[in-house]
């Protein structure tokens, strides 16, 4: 599975979104410093999700950070998001 | 130095400094393009901050990611307080937030949401 499966995967599997979009970037970032190159380095995700309802901007961030913890201490360097609940 | 030398060293650093931004680069030029949003963002504000390279120390970037429990770079902390890494304070810029928050810590700053 590519990482941007797994990380697919892993955010369905956490907050069953009502919308989930991974985009892959990483070739926007090559040859940057500490860009490493691979392909699967930076990531941009948008989740909807009821899990965030509530929530501040922070501990919604921390979420995401914590379902997707194995992929940023390995391959993934740079995760941007856009977290919103269902209203917003 | 040691783990727990290096997690004091960014103590003193959040708590030395109203405004610190862990980062890629310096704020004169920075490495990377979200590190580069924060600076653009607290330049606008015209405030006063310090930066901090973590690619000039690899304990200090693998550090900061501990000391915050946040695992990316750059990261922001006012007043002792972490608020958060790129996203958070651009959206946070852009709703006034972050200009409410720096004045409610009596931030000196060029308070005005982003020209439409």
């Amino acid at each position: 599975m590519s990482v941007e499966q797994v990380i697919r995967e892993k955010l369905n599997e956490a907050f069953t979104p009502e919308r989930l979009e991974v985009v892959n970037e990483s070739d926007k970032h090559a040859g940057h410093a500490g860009s490493p190159g691979t392909g699967t380095s930076h990531f941009r995700v948008t989740i909807v999700s009821e899990k965030f309802d509530g929530l501040s901007r922070i501990d919604r961030h921390r979420l995401v950070n914590e379902a997707l913890a194995q992929e940023l201490a390995g391959p993934v360097h740079a995760l941007a998001m856009k977290t919103l609940s269902p209203g917003e | 130095m040691s783990e727990q030398e290096i997690h004091d060293w960014i103590g003193k650093q959040v708590a030395s400094n109203d405004i610190v931004l862990f980062m890629k680069g310096s704020k004169q030029f920075p490495q990377c393009g979200f590190s580069s949003q924060v600076v653009q963002i607290l330049e606008y504000l015209d405030v006063d901050y310090s930066d901090v390279n973590v690619l000039d120390d690899m304990s200090v970037r693998e550090g900061v990611k501990a000391y915050s429990n946040w695992p990316t770079v750059p990261q922001l902390y006012i007043k002792g307080e972490f608020v958060g890494g790129c996203d958070i304070i651009r959206e946070m810029f852009q709703d006034g937030e972050l200009q409410q928050l720096l004045t409610s810590k009596d931030i000196k700053n060029n308070a005005q949401t982003m020209p439409a």
